[in-house]
């Protein structure tokens, strides 16, 4: 067991890398009530094309198959997990993102119980015919939901302008014609595939003792035979630089525009310290733009361009990356020129700038160390990229006004821009 | 559990919760008056106004900067009701400085410019700013349309308008579309200083900081003449012979089912805890009655689910259908409530859902946010009862407590948003 101490931070990771393969991290944080825990695979929506298991080629799946799978895991044949959980106390639930499917639990008691149920339940499948036929109607509803949501509509809108080929475009619960091709033996093909304990991570938070934490994964992790671990092959799309479409309107039944700017990355880094750099540079820039100081932000909201669902996002994750900027307006293709110019014409930050922005970042990085779910969550997305979320501060740190120049000058032209707008149906 | 030592400053009732869980410190204030059509409107927009500038960071940008080099200090504000309470919350949070390596007391100088925010806004010729009043105008009236688009929450609020129709809980907390272009610059002022005579006002500071280390400060920065309390009475429906249906049809892909009942039964009553038992078992959890029979058996929905509004003695059922399947659906939900009724719960589901209700309070004080609205309760309902005692007296509900607090429950509303005909695929 390795013991990683943070002094600034005043924090304590406890790590193991089980002879299965399966990484273990434990942060103790004795002043909550509660603990948490995420049994996190690295299998999300971008992998719809993998050489299955035992298999030796490649194989395209029904989009949304990933997110279909996490809600049947905890069906099993004596009934419910959830009843499981409540009866000891706990809040479960899962979530499948774009490159993970992650399950969790919260308690503040019987947190060895639920540890033992959390790894036993997404690690004992149990899929049949009928169940999966069950589960489409449930799936198909919240398919639905979001078909009538317009700010996912509009989010997922602008993924799929910025990306040719990338499965990123693709909504992470496929569609209800996707999902009703999914099959019991699909299903077993995927969890045969990325349910290895070596392609997972187990991260656990709370008021939990680690070494007889660790103790008790590594007994039930001991009791249960695995295979032994294989390289995962996952197909590689071919992605061109640039967007794929300059702008999409989605006409809905809606009383209020709304505009998303989306940049995509030309060039998404495979090594982690440079990644790192990366998505902070960027992060920091597009704050530094848009963010409520910004004389840009003041003056979009003064001409009544901006309202508070303003918002500025960027994400960087295995080989894709993309900045969102944007929210309700009355005016969406004024809002789009304005933000597209902006980024164009941008072309200095002063050092005086970056150390206002980046003692903003730290402070607001501090503030998401208050949530145990932000920190297993961020921890998991961070280590599956090879990263660590508590390089976070350090990276911000060493940033420089030349690092953010550059990652501007990569980024912000025409080409790399897409619009995606929601407007009243006429 | 937490700590809470309150005291009462003039007309300010300052709560410091010490906890070492952050790595930041949150302030919050909370400011309550009785909800009515003639005020709502300007109460919506008077904290919107005041976070833009103060007479010491004369603009949206100073103010914004000053936030960013305290740490990315963060200021929000939001508007919600609570029975029959209109309640404006203004947050801030800052880092916690033992962390940075900083020395700067950046706990006191968030008081400050939380306390020139308050007092000392910009002004002009006896009014606020025009130019702020009026930019907030126009995003008021955007965030009231905007509610439109966002289906579920525009479901729960017709379900509510309909419900208590010509009471003041009808009344979205964004106030009324229609008032706002007669509110300008000098008449919002005179309602601010009336709010900050009137209203009841609550500072919490959370975070690791004792009362002794900031009770000077905060007295030194907000000067508030003492008040009288005042009690909001809460409207009591009068039941309807029939049960209220209501069909709106619009271009939707899913179909927004809601149900209203009057609990009859409110945060001050002291069946309450056997209230929350209740509807736990109906439909609070993911083991609950609604979820297992709406959502897994007949997997008609992807949601289903109840909750209650603890102080206005309201239980409201959701879910998200089909179209086509609201019979099906309403009869199901209907099946569950006879269930309730006729007791036809097993001890396991009275277990199970104190555990989870046992286990979601103790989460809920995992966070600043959790803890200020556990001891917010105890402001709005004017009844003192600390974290433990409700824990204890959920403990103590019984089969016959959930059998008697559900017998008072009456369905009073139906609304269902749904697709328009002939758009059938």
């Amino acid at each position: 067991m390795k013991v990683i101490r943070y002094d600034q931070l005043q924090e304590q990771l406890f790590y193991e890398r089980l002879n299965n393969g399966l990484d273990v991290y434990i942060l103790p944080k004795k002043e909550f009530n509660k603990a948490y825990a995420t049994f996190t695979t690295k299998y999300g929506s971008v992998d719809n094309c993998f050489t299955p298991y035992g298999k030796t080629t490649m194989k395209q799946v029904p989009d949304g198959i990933a997110h279909f799978l996490e809600h049947k895991l905890f069906e099993k044949e004596d009934g419910d997990v959830f009843q499981t959980f409540s009866k000891q106390g706990a809040s479960a639930n899962a979530f499948t993102s774009f490159t993970r499917t992650a399950y969790l639990f919260s308690s503040t008691t019987n947190v060895e119980k639920n540890l033992e149920t959390l790894l036993d339940f997404v690690q004992e499948p149990y899929f049949t015919e009928q169940t999966v036929e069950k589960e489409k109607g449930i799936i198909a509803q919240e398919i639905r939901m979001y078909d009538d949501n317009p700010d996912w509509r509009l989010y997922f809108g602008a993924i799929e302008s910025m990306y040719h080929n990338h499965p990123v475009k693709i909504d992470i619960a496929g569609t209800v014609e996707s999902i009703s091709h999914i099959t019991k033996d699909l299903l077993y093909e995927c969890y045969e595939t990325f349910y290895h304990p070596s392609n997972m991570l187990l991260f656990v938070t709370g008021p939990v003792d680690p070494l007889t934490t660790l103790e008790q994964i590594r007994a039930n992790q001991t009791k249960k035979t695995f295979r032994s671990p294989t390289e995962i092959e996952r197909f590689q799309y071919e992605e061109p630089p640039h967007v794929a479409r300059k702008k999409h309107v989605i006409e809905m039944n809606v009383q209020t525009p709304k505009c998303l700017v989306g940049i995509k990355a030309k060039h998404v880094y495979a090594k982690r310290e440079e990644k790192l750099k990366h998505e902070c540079a960027m992060g920091l820039l597009l704050d530094h733009l848009f963010g409520k100081s910004s004389p840009h932000y003041e003056r979009l909201y003064q001409q009544g361009l901006i309202d508070e669902t303003f918002m500025v996002d960027y994400t960087e994750e295995s080989d894709f990356g993309f900045g969102l900027i944007g929210g309700d307006t009355s005016q969406p293709d004024q809002l789009a020129e304005e933000i597209q110019r902006i980024l164009v014409q941008f072309s200095d930050i002063d050092e005086e700038q970056v150390e206002r922005m980046k003692r903003k970042k730290i402070g607001s990085f501090l503030r998401s160390l208050n949530s145990l779910e932000y920190i297993a969550n961020q921890f998991t997305r961070y280590a599956f990229d090879e990263m660590s979320l508590f390089d976070v501060v350090r990276t911000l740190q060493s940033l420089t006004s030349d690092d953010i120049k550059a990652v501007a000058r990569e980024c912000f032209m025409a080409e790399q821009f897409a619009v995606c707008q929601v407007v009243p149906k006429r | 559990m937490f700590r809470e030592e309150v005291k009462t400053i003039g007309g300010l009732r300052l709560h410091v919760i010490p906890t070492k869980k952050y790595k930041t410190n949150t302030l919050v204030l909370k400011m309550k008056a009785p909800l009515c059509e003639q005020d709502v409107t300007m109460r919506a927009l008077v904290p919107y106004v005041l976070q833009n500038a103060t007479e010491r960071h004369p603009s949206m940008k100073a103010l914004r900067t000053y936030l960013d080099e305290l740490y990315g200090a963060t200021l929000q504000v939001d508007l919600a009701k609570k029975g029959e309470n209109h309640i404006i919350t203004i947050r801030m949070d800052v880092a916690n400085e033992k962390f940075l390596g900083d020395t700067s007391p950046l706990l006191r100088k968030a008081l400050t410019l939380f306390s020139d925010m308050l007092f000392r806004p910009l002004t002009e010729q006896g009014g606020f700013s025009v130019t702020i009043v009026e930019q907030e105008k126009r995003a008021l009236k955007q965030k009231i349309q905007s509610l439109f688009d966002d289906k579920m929450r525009y479901a729960q609020h017709r379900l509510i308008e309909e419900m208590y129709k010509g009471s003041p809980y009808a009344l979205d907390v964004h106030g009324k579309l229609n008032d706002i272009d007669t509110i300008d610059a000098k008449r919002l002022y005179k309602h601010y200083e009336h709010m900050l005579k009137h209203d009841e006002i609550d500072l919490y500071i959370v975070g690791d900081v004792m009362l002794a280390d900031v009770e000077h400060d905060v007295a030194e920065r907000f000067s508030l003449e003492a008040r009288p309390l005042r009690s909001t009475e809460t409207t009591t429906l009068t039941k309807r012979t029939n049960v209220q249906e209501v069909i709106e049809k619009q271009d939707v892909k899913q179909g927004k089912l809601h149900l209203g009942y009057r609990t009859n039964t409110t945060y001050n009553d002291p069946d309450y805890d056997a209230l929350q038992v209740w509807n736990g078992i109906f439909g609070g959890f993911a083991h609950s009655k609604l979820f297992m029979n709406v959502r897994e058996k007949a997997s008609l929905a992807y949601y289903a689910a109840s909750r209650i509004e603890s102080h206005q003695g309201m239980m409201m059922v959701m879910a998200g259908i089909e179209p086509s399947n609201y019979e099906r659906a309403l009869e199901i939900i209907h099946a569950q409530e006879e269930a309730m009724r006729n007791g036809q719960f097993s001890d396991q589901e009275i277990i199970q859902t104190k555990a989870v209700i046992r286990n979601q309070l103790l989460e809920t004080v995992d966070t600043a946010r959790g803890m200020i609205e556990v001891s917010y309760h105890n402001v709005i309902a004017t009844r003192q009862r600390p974290l433990n005692e409700w824990l204890e007296g959920i403990e103590k509900v019984t089969r016959e407590d959930v059998v008697r607090v559900g017998k008072k429950i009456e369905l009073d509303t139906i609304y269902f948003l749904t697709e328009k005909e002939g758009e059938k695929k």
